[in-house]
């Protein structure tokens, strides 16, 4: 029987009951007295030399406040980067200034370059068209491996090349990873695109600064997916303001995907003119806007190679990938290519001998940072694609292959220096075999031959690191910030509960998932304890939500302070009732003696602790804990995903007949919401496979910059998916057992598409072997007609 | 500045507004109706999605202006009478059709409009309508089938919860 509530129930979600009706707080709908609109003047060129801003004729305009350009932020910090990465040969990255508004030089399509301040945004718009701009042109860096090259043009002219490093993880001997290859009984290599994405969460990035001048206090509202770690970054590194002065909210939040962890320039604007003009700025982006100053995912050029024994078994890996960081380093650009990618080359096999090379490259595009798996997606796509073509080539069944390969015993090192602490790959697959019901292809294959279209099946497997994460590892690793989170759980008088966390909930579901937790753990109703995310005032210093860390690592943490809580009720208690504190049990919210008929409720000991009357001396009053949890380890969700794809042989046109994921996540908390994720990654995923594309040409013109010319999965691309994450092996490490569940969809699906069209051609006589993503008719009908 | 006389959830309002002023702003920052959300800039988004004499508009792609004297209906006016929410919405939490919330009174509102032209929709007649609806959370599978479930059909068999 599912529970009707706690852990392991589908409760429903308390937040939607606002969303639906309108009476969500989203921050464009945040309006502060007096505040003026911001319109940024946004580079359309690529690159190219400032040789003069003249603003005279846009001051003089009607509304006009006041407009900025990167003069006034000379003395100002630039935008920093959070993950310092050291390149093979030990040196630190290439590290270039990111200026809030552009000086010297533009290097992308959307770079602002100034800032106009106005009584209305119409004013804002209209005055920014009026400043005369003299930019000298320069060629665009836009090829990673031309950008590579000695003579290249360089996007900052202070760095001695356009590398920002060229890294390096597992095996270091070339000599002996050379061995292998020239010893395997079958090497099998693959050249492949990431494509470069756009996250596009439907909300927009808005930011409204405000400053009290009669306090010194600022606040800044803004859609952030962790509002604490923007306070630091901007007050200790770009604006150098004193944290206690400073308040951080990022109330409801319209979606996030990676795109708004990021410390933008817009933010740390809104703050610095909310005192420069002594009135609150707002800034609302435009979606064209979103599409030239978010920053964007994936993009990576990779070569994979596989080598294998005569018994097919795999006996090593090496990949080259050239990593598209953009025009400048976004807040955790740097790790996604290194950390969060080469760490993950090992999939879910025992590969013994691995080696990674990455040469990330600036080029004249935006930023490129974490987007929903971050780095975790282009392992994943490169190693599963690789294996499919492997066992195409050997011609063996393709999930023999894989579980022949599967690590099977843990914990498990991997050569890319992670501990895989438990996983039951088998039996996951087991569990999608049965839920896609894989049997049964042949006769569909059949069907859909019969109605004049190709049939095909990808099916794959993925594993992520998650619930970043330790922070002593990730501090030699380069991390310039600890990854624990924090949680406050303040008991009021009357037994309700407050519970003040570090994650950010912007479409997880936390304020209902949560209190499960808190609630199973005491035994009452979940409507007893609320959930406080988003300011910076309220809440802990915690690090945030990404990475499917919230319940692994926050969730942890309000386990521990939730412990704390009832350790020293139970102290309480053991007074009330007369009894030894090691005598007193907690059940369905009642302090009882063990072995005896005596209790006392809940809310009567919570009462206590406020009204300390009858009350033991030496146990504080007030019944308030916090903790922090900084995790041992990684998680490691893991899963197979299985896709059926029909091609239209006429027109190349590819259709998603069905899609089944078998995940292991470890404990679930709540199973709704799970599903919701699982379902949420695989239509991202879905896309990246069959539709987005973030294209930029060879003048680094963005080509793809509004809904109109990027193709956003819409819902008769996609079908009903099929979930199953009855396969559960828990986290050994944390004290929910939990694993992070929200990027695997994103993760695992977009291989299994591509895997699954490439099926479909080769059953229908065409020997293909690779098309790059997003895999649109055309590129199949060419692939089919080449 | 040109006055503006609407209808809006039933109650007469009024404002001065710019010819350029479109209906998404004039609910929000005018009316402050910050139901209506505004996701796009071409009106491919579908989060402004609001009812004009009956029929949804996508409130970004019309003028205020032409909005005029008109009967609009917007997410902020949907729930039932007594505050509880209306067989839609109640769908919607009931089969966790909204994640972020961004796109959903959009959604709901298309689904209304949907609903009323055609009370039983197919799996396949509720994605064709809602192209002009995106949804970057979801992907989509509960938001289709909550609509199912609202027009009264039986959806317990589609996978997952």
């Amino acid at each position: 029987m599912p529970k009707d509530s706690g852990i392991g129930a589908s409760s429903k979600r308390r937040e939607d009951v606002r969303f639906l009706t309108g009476a969500g707080n989203y921050t464009d709908d945040i309006n502060v007295h007096g505040q003026a609109y911001v319109h940024f003047l946004r580079s359309d060129i690529a690159h190219g030399r400032i040789k003069s801003i003249d603003t005279s004729a846009a001051e003089g305009m009607p509304g006009v406040v006041k407009v900025f350009t990167g003069k006034d932020f000379e003395g100002v910090g630039g935008m920093p980067c959070g993950w310092e990465v050291t390149d093979k040969h030990g040196a630190p990255m290439q590290e270039p200034p990111h200026p809030i508004l552009a000086q010297g030089k533009v290097r992308h399509v959307g770079d602002p370059i100034a800032a106009v301040v106005a009584d209305s945004l119409e004013q804002a718009r209209d005055a920014a068209e009026v400043i005369d701009l003299d930019i000298e042109e320069l060629p665009a860096v836009m090829n990673m491996k031309a950008a590579a090259q000695d003579g290249s043009t360089l996007v900052h002219d202070d760095l001695k090349n356009n590398i920002c490093y060229d890294w390096q993880l597992g095996e270091t001997d070339d000599a002996k990873v050379d061995e292998v290859f020239a010893n395997a009984a079958h090497v099998t290599t693959l050249d492949l695109v990431n494509n470069r994405l756009v996250a596009n969460p439907m909300e927009p990035r808005v930011a409204v600064g405000e400053y009290k001048r009669g306090t010194d206090e600022y606040t800044l509202f803004t859609t952030s997916q962790n509002p604490h770690v923007i306070r630091l970054l901007m007050c200790a590194f770009v604006l150098g303001l004193p944290e206690h002065k400073v308040c951080v909210v990022a109330p409801d939040v319209g979606g996030g995907f990676g795109t708004k962890i990021f410390h933008y320039a817009e933010e740390a604007f809104c703050t610095f003119a909310a005192k420069a003009c002594n009135r609150p700025v707002k800034w609302t982006s435009s979606r064209s806007e979103a599409f030239m100053s978010d920053a964007h995912g994936r993009d990576h050029v990779s070569k994979i190679e596989l080598a294998l024994d005569a018994d097919n078994n795999f006996i090593g890996l090496r990949t080259n990938t050239y990593a598209n960081l953009g025009a400048y380093l976004s807040t955790f650009s740097s790790s996604v290519p290194t950390w969060l990618h080469g760490t993950l080359m090992a999939g879910n096999y025992k590969t013994p001998v691995i080696q990674v090379n990455v040469k990330a490259m600036f080029t004249n595009t935006v930023p490129v940072d974490a987007y929903r798996g971050a780095g975790r997606p282009e392992a994943t796509y490169q190693l599963e694609r690789v294996v499919d073509k492997a066992a195409r080539e050997l011609g063996v069944d393709p999930i023999a292959l894989r579980r022949q390969n599967f690590v099977t015993q843990f914990p498990y090192d991997t050569p890319v220096a992670l501990t895989y602490d438990t996983g039951d790959y088998n039996g996951t697959m087991d569990k999608l075999e049965a839920a896609a019901d894989l049997a049964g292809f042949a006769a569909r294959r059949a069907q859909s031959e019969a109605n004049g279209k190709l049939r095909g099946l990808g099916v794959n497997c993925y594993i992520e690191a998650c619930g970043i994460a330790p922070s002593n590892i990730v501090g030699m690793l380069g991390a310039r910030a600890g990854l624990y989170d924090a949680a406050t759980v303040r008991v009021n008088a009357t037994g309700s509960i407050s519970v003040m966390v570090g994650a950010h909930s912007h479409g997880q579901g936390h304020e209902t998932a949560f209190p499960q937790v808190v609630a199973d753990m005491i035994g009452i109703d979940e409507s007893m304890v609320e959930i406080v995310h988003g300011d910076t005032s309220k809440i802990p210093f915690g690090m945030g939500t990404y990475g499917s860390r919230s319940l692994a690592v926050c969730g942890s943490a309000m386990v521990k302070a939730t412990e704390k809580v009832i350790e020293k009720a139970k102290r309480i208690a053991a007074h009330l009732l007369e009894a030894s504190e090691a005598d007193i049990e907690l059940k369905d919210g009642q302090f009882s003696v063990a072995g005896t008929d005596k209790s006392v409720a809940w809310g009567d000991v919570t009462l206590t602790a406020y009204v300390p009357h009858n009350y033991p001396l030496e146990v504080e009053p007030g019944l308030e804990e916090t903790a922090f949890y900084d995790p041992a380890n990684f998680t490691f969700p893991a899963g197979a995903y299985a896709c059926e794809v029909e091609v239209d042989p006429e027109t190349g046109q590819v259709t998603i007949e069905a899609f089944t994921a078998a995940d292991d996540f470890g404990n679930i908390v709540n199973p709704m919401i799970v599903d919701g994720q699982v379902h949420g990654g695989i239509g991202q995923g879905i896309g990246q496979a069959l539709l987005e594309n973030c294209a930029y040409d060879e003048n680094g013109q963005l080509l793809s910059a509004s809904f109109m010319d990027y193709a956003m999965p819409r819902a008769d691309d996609v079908p009903f998916y099929g979930v199953d994450h009855s396969s559960q092996t828990p986290c050994t490490h944390n004290p929910l057992g939990v694993k992070g569940c929200g990027e695997a969809g994103a993760i695992g699906s977009p291989p299994a598409v591509v895997n699954a069209v490439l099926d479909a051609l080769n059953s229908g006589g065409k020997a293909v072997d690779h098309i790059d993503m997003p895999v649109s008719p055309s590129r199949v009908w060419a692939a089919m007609n080449s | 500045m040109t006055k503006v006389s609407m209808t809006v959830n039933g109650k007469t309002v009024s404002g001065d507004v710019e010819g350029r002023t479109l209906l998404s702003g004039f609910l929000r920052d005018h009316l402050n109706l910050t139901g209506t959300h505004v996701g796009c800039d071409t009106a491919q988004c579908g989060a402004c999605v609001v009812h004009v004499n009956g029929e949804a508009v996508k409130s970004c792609n019309m003028l205020a202006l032409e909005a005029d004297g008109a009967d609009v209906g917007t997410i902020e006016g949907q729930a039932n009478a007594d505050g509880s929410l209306n067989v839609i919405q109640q769908a919607f939490q009931d089969h966790h059709g909204l994640q972020c919330g961004f796109c959903t009174p959009g959604m709901v509102m298309s689904a209304a409009a949907l609903l009323k032209e055609n009370p039983r929709p197919t799996e396949a007649e509720v994605r064709k309508y809602l192209e002009g609806n995106l949804c970057r959370c979801t992907g989509y599978h509960n938001i289709v089938k909550a609509i199912m479930a609202a027009s009264g059909q039986d959806v317990s068999s589609i996978a997952a919860e």
